[in-house]
């Protein structure tokens, strides 16, 4: 399997995915410049956290408009798989890969670890994990909290396409585990297709019993699962 | 071709959480300003333009303003000015 991650200015995440997707799942990965335009035959797409053109005028909505993304956009409306982490979260909404935006959190900038719990496992990013599983590890965003009008979010839950929401260490989807104000505590969404997924928290740095939980692990050996199926 | 500076403001989508309208609202109680309801906080653009007339600079702008200066889920705009430089 190979990896293209993509360095905006500005991102501050892409080594992190590096680390993860080499060093610890040992499959090889290769930074692709947002100039570019060419994904040099990558079969995952990662874009990063960060703070893309120092988040002017709306987090992401710069960086959509970079080379590399018409790129991205191909690949995606091909079946290819697209990873958005925070700011790459962001990216893909404002780019329309995915649906919805992210606002400023109901609380200022957060960082901090919080517990997510998977909904459903039929993505590339889900499918090593189980339902209802709980995995803990940080975010750090000041715009975060996921929003869509209800008709759009009720769509999305009808279709199964809210893979992610903050929950308390019961499991539950209380007001007091959601770090951001998210609506329905969504932490992360796919699109129809479902293969491309976005999610506010950085399971790349969740990979390592040093950085304080591996439990980001899973998601990743996800992807595996996906490119040799 | 004439030049026209066309002033547009965007701001949270009404029935959207707005932190920092709520925060800005917050800070004026404290101050004394009991008589305030709700502060919503967006941006203000000033944008220098080429067009025909001034309808074709709105028009323009308009057009931004969907394609990117708002964003459709969560924030409205509307031109506050249009004049001749």
């Amino acid at each position: 399997m190979k990896v293209g991650i993509v360095r905006f200015p500005g991102s501050n995440c892409e080594d992190d995915a590096f680390h993860a997707v080499v060093d610890q799942l040992g499959e090889e990965a290769v930074m692709l410049w947002h100039k570019d335009h060419d994904l040099q035959g990558s079969d995952v797409v990662i874009l990063p956290g960060g703070f893309s053109y120092g988040d002017y005028l709306r987090a992401g909505a710069i960086a959509r408009f970079s080379p590399i993304m018409r790129e991205v956009a191909l690949h995606a409306a091909k079946g290819g798989i697209v990873l958005g982490i925070c700011n790459g979260f962001q990216i893909a909404c404002e780019a329309g890969l995915l649906p919805g935006a992210l606002l400023r959190n109901d609380a200022g900038y957060r960082s901090m670890p919080v517990t997510i719990r998977v909904e459903h496992t039929d993505t590339a990013f889900t499918s090593a994990a189980t339902v209802g599983q709980c995995l803990t590890m940080p975010i750090a965003h000041g715009e975060g909290r996921f929003a869509a009008g209800e008709d759009v979010l009720d769509q999305l839950e009808n279709d199964a396409q809210v893979l992610f929401r903050y929950v308390d260490a019961a499991g539950e989807a209380t007001v007091d585990a959601n770090p951001n104000g998210a609506m329905r505590n969504i932490a992360g969404v796919c699109n129809a297709a479902r293969n491309v997924i976005g999610l506010m928290p950085h399971p790349e740095r969740a990979v390592d019993p040093l950085l304080g939980s591996e439990d980001g692990l899973v998601l990743f050996e996800s992807l595996l699962v996906a490119a040799h199926a | 071709m004439t030049r026209f500076r066309v002033s547009v403001h965007i701001i949270p989508r009404r029935g959207l959480l707005d932190p920092q309208g709520k925060a800005v609202t917050d800070a004026l109680h404290t101050l004394g300003f009991a008589g305030v309801g709700e502060v919503h906080v967006g941006r203000h653009l000033v944008i220098e333009t080429g067009a025909k007339d001034i309808a074709a600079a709105e028009a323009s702008v308009r057009t931004m303003c969907e394609r990117l200066l708002a964003n459709p889920v969560t924030e409205d705009f509307e031109i506050a000015g249009v004049v001749k430089e």
